[in-house]
């Protein structure tokens, strides 16, 4: 059992000026595989500006929650709002195209292109590839090196770096990314959430899904866990983490 | 000198052809990661389009190119992608092949049905045979056409895959179709163009090289397998190889025809068979590339472990089925009876290695004509020692083809297994008697040979033999269901499922491979020396690589997982051609019928006989209704015994008997499920596996919120026109982070 009491009733703090809205939000949703629901209403929300961290356990539904998100996977009840305009059922290209950039679980990469071309097909719609190229050499000068090689050929390390290069190409809205630090080694990871944190500073807003508790939550502004398919709790990063180990181990 | 110069000038004028062909087909395998087996029909469509509205309608040569190559070409392009080939990225490899091996059976029935072959129809030159001297040789004014063409699309396309956005999100999208759409690209889009561009390249090569191969549909459909060996010498990807490739083959060619002696009998047709060995040696050379975006992201197939005393009750069923079949029909029927039986102990042969191990064989009537052969010179008489060798000798066979191609999965084993069945086409069954030292071979002779029946005691009438080959089939049968349940069955499915972590099993993977390999052959030679007692006299057309695609078609929509399926397979391949002497018009359904089936298996991997057993299998949980079906089949066949019921009546009631019973069990256990969700209700499951075995109901989820102490989520703010309502959300989100 949890020691979460009842909750108050949910109303806006008297005095504050009415917040933004949120940037992303996701309403009840649901979704399955097959017959298998998976989703059982997951709520959350991503203000402008905030980086969010959502936690939990293998299987708890984040990737599925996150593809949805991105338009590769149906939902089969609730709703997703981007900036405001609900986007059920939009697809992923389009997605892309305003701005909500997915850095997919395991290598986000095309194996079979090379670094060049990775970065130049993310350089759609009004964006110049060249200049594409250059601002993510700038920012991962080790990928400089290896632009003719091709992707699949890089090392672990290198690939999550280029498919986060990939992703921060267009200057994206909303980043969203899963498990950016699997099976790789702590100083390439902390040198990856660098990155993020820079991100973070400009003020992009990041969704970013992470089994790497300790290192996220350095650099999130609020926390989430999800569990079994739904959102159990949200809270600041210190509050969380107090409360992940009984999350983790069912309590 | 001039000779060899002269054989070099046409040379690269077929090369130029070859280039274009091959071209296409690697554009759509880069972009899509489906290999178009059908491409040759496409070609042979567009070649035979282009005769309609040049010669026979009398248009323009401009407006006719123009509107095959610009919209014909291009249109059904678009409506294969559409209609066959979309849904397919995440389809096991096998099914993938299947479709598209369809739509090549399919658009050659179709090529057969609208352009008939008894009318000739010439197709010339463009310009006749006007010609200009290159040092001192000849070379048509079509010839200097076709190697400007090639010449032109190889910039094209290099400048399409290679410079364009287009061109780079058609590669990416085979990578990784759903990264690739999460970099804005639309992989649908990506893949219509290239279905177009590719198609217009098969038209456009399959009216170049026409006038010197002539309009003939079989010719013009396999002539691609020529492109085929360019393009694996491109490593299907490699266009610039493609193009080396394509002008090594075209050189090769015409060499071949200007310096092979012509006097020699093995010789004389070998000329035919070179790209096809040459694509069999490209093959087995290729460093196997990593398949791209092959990953088959579902199993969608099912293969059943079957118990022996269902499989018992079966096998039963079949012979039951010999015996009733042979009481009913008369004796010219029961030999068109038997060759269904004796085509579906061929059929059966793909089952353990499609169906188990996952290996595709387009070379299995091959196999068969090996057996026929085998049997017609050593089984006079209906010898039983013939029956053994042919089994022997095709087994062999099969070994030799599959020692070197074992390291091969997908379209390269389905590839080398189509180049070995056309090498035997080409070359070795056209061969007369000849003597190789001591030995002296003989294959289908001058053209056929006849084949006894085997000779077993008691078994003398064509409805004994029916009874006995039904027999034969039973036992076959259970020696598949036997090794369906052995440890090589299961090492065969751990294979099909995971070749990587069946080897790091300890699991000899190329052991197994040749072993299943070995076994299907023989098989299949097996079954053709009994189907070569059923014909007579056999022919190298009885088992041409044309006969192999039906089969395996057939057999996988039959459904391949299963020995049932093979039966299946037997009725289509065998009794269609009976249904086409009841009713002529139903020869050109026939011709399109096997390849539609084919590509319809796209949707539906499992094939009929899973269809069939779903729909049959409330029954067995209805004993009533059960007993109630089998009387009903009895009481139909016994009325046919007696006369009463006949043809094509007796037929219908004999199929909607079982369906009828089928159907009342499916209401009934619907029924039955709807009154116990009625009364027992949602607790029907633990709480700990709700959610699991199926959804959580509102009650759970509000039990849940309860026992866990969660807090109760507001209901969604009704938004307006799509808006979300500013205020509420943000404030729940604020609620939560302050708790
Ligand atoms: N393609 C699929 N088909 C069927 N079930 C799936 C599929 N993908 C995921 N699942 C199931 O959905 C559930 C949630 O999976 P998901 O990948 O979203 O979890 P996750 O929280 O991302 O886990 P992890 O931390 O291991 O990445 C799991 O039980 C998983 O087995
Ligand atoms: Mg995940």
């Amino acid at each position: 059992m949890t020691a979460l009491g009842p909750a108050p009733a949910p109303a806006p703090p008297a005095g504050d000026p009415v917040p933004a809205p949120p940037l992303v939000e996701l309403r009840g949703v649901r979704a399955a595989y097959g017959t298998i629901e998976v989703l059982h209403g997951v709520d959350l929300s991503l203000m402008p500006g905030e980086v969010l961290a959502v936690l939990g356990p293998n299987g708890a539904g984040k990737t599925t929650m996150l593809n949805v998100l991105a338009g590769l996977h149906p939902l089969s009840g609730g709703d997703v709002f981007v900036a405001g305009r609900r986007t059920n059922g939009a697809s992923a290209a389009d997605l892309a195209r305003v701005g909500l950039c997915l850095v997919p679980e395991g290598r986000g990469i095309f194996p079979n292109l090379t670094v060049r071309e990775n970065l130049r097909m993310a350089a759609h719609a009004g964006h110049d590839p060249r200049a594409v190229e250059e601002a993510a050499y700038e920012r991962f000068p080790r990928l400089a090196q290896r632009r003719r090689q091709l992707a699949g050929t890089l090392s672990g390390g290198e690939q999550q770096m280029l498919a986060l290069a990939r992703g921060l190409a267009t200057d994206p809205a909303v980043l969203v990314l899963d498990e950016l630090s699997m099976g790789l080694a702590p100083l390439v990871v902390e040198e990856l959430y660098g990155q993020v944190a820079e991100l973070a500073r400009r003020g992009v807003s990041i969704l970013v899904v992470e089994q790497f508790a300790r290192v996220v939550l350095g650099v999130a502004d609020r926390a989430a866990i999800m569990l079994g398919g739904r959102v159990t709790d949200v809270g600041a990063p210190d509050e969380i983490e107090s409360k992940l180990s009984a999350a983790y181990l069912g309590g | 000198m001039d000779q060899f110069l002269q054989a070099t000038i046409t040379g690269i004028a077929t090369a130029a052809i070859l280039a274009v062909a091959a071209s296409g087909l690697v554009l759509t395998y880069t972009t899509t990661g489906i290999f178009n087996f059908a491409h040759g029909a496409i070609g042979m469509l567009g070649a035979f389009a282009y005769w309609q509205l040049r010669f026979d309608w009398g248009w323009p040569a401009p407006v006719a190119l123009l509107v095959v190559l610009g919209v014909l070409a291009p249109l059904l392009g678009v409506a294969i992608e559409l209609v066959v080939m979309r849904g397919l990225h995440d389809a096991p490899e096998a099914a993938r092949v299947v479709v598209s091996v369809g739509l090549l059976a399919a658009l050659l029935g179709l090529g057969l049905w609208v352009w008939p072959t008894d009318v000739a129809r010439p197709l010339t030159r463009f310009w006749g045979n006007e010609h200009i001297s290159v040092l001192g040789v000849r070379l048509t004014w079509h010839e200097v056409v076709a190697i400007l063409v090639a010449a032109g699309l190889a910039l094209g396309l290099r400048a399409l895959l290679y410079g364009t956005r287009a061109g780079l999100a058609m590669r990416a999208a085979v990578d990784d179709r759903a990264l690739s759409m999460l970099n804005g690209a639309r992989p649908h889009r990506s893949a219509v163009l290239a279905w177009a561009i590719g198609c217009t390249c098969a038209a456009l090569a399959g009216i170049l090289i026409s006038p010197a191969i002539g309009l003939m549909h079989v010719n013009l459909t396999l002539m691609i397998v020529n492109a085929y060996a360019a393009a694996m010498i491109g490593r299907l990807r490699n266009l610039p190889m493609t193009f080396a490739g394509a002008v090594a083959l075209g050189l090769l060619d015409a060499y071949a025809l200007t310096y092979l002696p012509t006097d020699s009998i093995l010789l004389a047709q070998f000329r035919f068979a070179i790209p096809v060995i040459l694509l069999f040696a490209v093959l087995l050379v290729l460093r196997q590339d990593r398949l791209r975006g092959h990953a088959a992201r579902s199993t969608r197939e099912v293969v059943p472990r079957p118990g022996w005393s269902g499989s018992l009750a079966t096998a039963a069923l079949f012979v039951a089925a010999g015996v009733v079949a042979a009481q009913i029909t008369s004796a010219p029927d029961a030999v068109a009876v038997q060759k269904i039986v004796a085509v579906a102990i061929i059929a059966l042969s793909l089952v353990p290695l499609v169906g188990f191990a996952g290996q595709l064989s387009l070379c299995q009537m091959s196999f068969a004509g090996i057996g026929a052969v085998v049997m017609a010179h050593h089984g006079h008489g209906g010898d039983p020692v013939g029956l053994l060798l042919a089994t022997v000798v095709a087994g062999a066979v099969g070994a030799l083809v599959a020692l070197p191609t074992v390291r091969l999965a997908g379209i390269y084993l389905a590839l080398a297994t189509a180049a070995f069945a056309m090498m035997l086409d080409l070359w070795i069954f056209g061969l007369r008697d000849f003597e190789v030292g001591p030995l002296s071979i003989s294959i289908f002779g001058t053209g056929s040979v006849a084949v006894d029946p085997i000779d077993v005691p008691g078994v003398d009438s064509a409805h004994d033999r029916l009874v006995f080959l039904s027999v034969v089939f039973a036992l076959l049968y259970l020696l598949v269901v036997a090794i369906r349940r052995s440890t090589f069955g299961q090492r065969l499915l751990a294979f099909k499922d995971s070749p990587a972590a069946s080897a790091t099993l300890g699991v000899n993977t190329m052991l197994v491979r040749l072993a299943v390999f070995t076994l299907s052959a023989a098989m299949a030679g097996f079954g053709g020396a009994l189907y070569g007692g059923t014909l007579g006299a056999v022919s190298a057309q009885n088992f041409a690589f044309a006969q192999s695609l039906p089969l395996l078609l057939l057999a996988v929509v039959g459904g391949i997982g299963t020995a049932a399926g093979a039966l299946v397979a037997g009725v289509l391949v065998g009794g269609l051609p009976l249904l086409v002497e009841v009713a002529p018009w139903f020869e050109n359904v026939n011709r399109v019928l096997p390849g539609t089936m084919g590509i319809a298996l796209g949707r539906n991997p499992n094939g009929i006989a899973h269809q069939i057993r779903v729909g049959l299998a409330p029954l067995r949980r209805q004993p009533a209704l059960l007993a109630g079906t089998v009387a009903g089949v009895a009481a139909v066949v016994g009325l046919r015994l007696a006369e009463v019921l006949t043809g094509t009546p007796f037929a219908l009631a004999l199929a909607a008997v079982p369906a009828a019973g089928g159907l009342a069990a499916q209401v009934l256990a619907a029924r039955r499920a709807a009154g116990a969700t009625a009364t027992e209700g949602p607790d029907d499951v633990p709480l700990e596996w709700a959610g699991i075995v199926r959804p959580f109901t509102a009650e759970e989820v509000a039990t849940m919120d309860r026992v866990l102490g969660l807090e109760r989520r507001p209901e969604p703010t009704p938004s307006l026109a799509g808006a979300p309502s500013g205020v509420s959300a943000p404030a729940r989100t604020a609620a939560g982070a302050g708790r």
